[in-house]
């Protein structure tokens, strides 16, 4: 490792602001959180950003870091840059607080819009639900489940650019676990939530949240499934 | 619109890229047979001038086209302006009825 400072541009300011330039010494297997915390303990105590677990299970250290949207925490300082620039922003799609912290308000409206809470009819005097794990749903289930609510796909989406009320991908891959959920009783109220202009329909299939879903997810793949779901249920009427 | 609706539009645009798909390529071959062997237009009008598989299909090449550019031109007015309004539902639909209109009097035009 030939270089032992790296010189790191931090968005300073919120809507409005500018990038600050801070030196920070350049360490074997350095995360990106690794720089920030370095920053603001040693360097700029005023800076604001936001992290819990530093594990990569919360989901709240996210960040743009050279441009795409990341988790920091698990995200190696060598995999985003052979040379001594990082550059490090709040996530897009979002509105700035301050410095590294954005507005997460929306994104997680936008879960409970895609009615992501699930419902079911079971009380605790019920026996389990028995649900076979080879069973076509909970395979589509499994496949989506392991979000961590980091916003990354949100952030890294054109379409949430383009039309602010595009629910995002997060919020439909949430819906998507939820309508092959056997359990749950409120697929009908779901699918209508996420149907139309600004639900899975508004989806172009770029699949920048399935390429830089730190969890390895595919968003754009529970999006088709949720259209295609919804245009049956518009075709019987159902919707 | 109401969201039923604008799920039968995606569907709607969805089907008609297929038959587009398939026309696309059914013209092509036959503009390049056309130009490959010299063809005049006098020879090209000979042959779809009272053609009714030609009819029908520039038919529903035209009908493909209508339905699916409208929807999307809707689409892209919307994410690139913000317009999100029944005025642009129409302007789509005044769009894909010209579309036809126009198509449809040329696939005639060289069939009479």
């Amino acid at each position: 490792m030939a270089i032992s400072v790296l010189r790191v541009s931090v968005w300073r300011g919120a809507e409005s602001g500018a990038f600050r330039t801070y030196e920070v010494p350049r360490l074997e297997s350095q995360t990106v959180l690794d720089v920030v915390t370095y920053i603001q303990r040693s360097l700029d105590p005023t800076l604001s950003y936001r992290f819990a677990c530093r594990v990569g299970m919360c989901g709240s250290c996210a960040m743009t870091v050279n441009g795409k949207a990341r988790w920091t925490c698990r995200t190696h300082v060598a995999n985003v840059t052979a040379h001594d620039r990082l550059e490090i922003a709040p996530l897009n799609n979002l509105p700035v607080i301050k410095d590294l912290v954005t507005d997460m308000s929306v994104f997680f409206n936008k879960l409970a819009q895609a009615k992501g809470q699930f419902y079911g009819s079971r009380t605790r005097n019920d026996d389990f639900a028995r649900v076979p794990p080879d069973s076509p749903q909970r395979r589509e289930a499994d496949a989506a489940i392991e979000c961590i609510g980091c916003g990354v796909c949100y952030s890294a989406c054109d379409v949430v650019k383009w039309n602010p009320d595009y629910l995002g991908p997060a919020a439909l891959n949430r819906a998507w676990t939820l309508v092959n959920d056997v359990r749950d009783t409120t697929h009908a109220v779901r699918l209508a939530a996420v149907a139309g202009d600004a639900g899975c329909h508004a989806c172009h299939t770029h699949m920048s949240c399935s390429e830089l879903c730190p969890k390895q997810l595919t968003p754009t793949a529970s999006i088709a499934g949720l259209k295609r779901m919804t245009l049956a249920a518009a075709l019987k009427k159902a919707l | 619109m109401n969201r039923r609706s604008q799920v039968l539009l995606w569907g709607a645009q969805r089907a008609s890229a297929a038959v587009l798909a398939l026309c696309v390529v059914v013209h092509l071959v036959t503009v390049i047979y056309a130009v490959r062997n010299g063809l005049s237009a006098a020879e090209i009008l000979g042959r779809t001038r009272g053609n009714y598989g030609w009819l029908a299909f520039y038919a529903l090449f035209v009908a493909a086209v209508a339905i699916h550019a409208p929807i999307g031109l809707r689409t892209i007015l919307s994410e690139s302006t913000g317009w999100r309004n029944p005025v642009l539902d129409g302007l789509a639909l005044a769009f894909g009825v010209a579309l036809a209109l126009w198509g449809w009097r040329a696939v005639w035009g060289v069939f009479v």
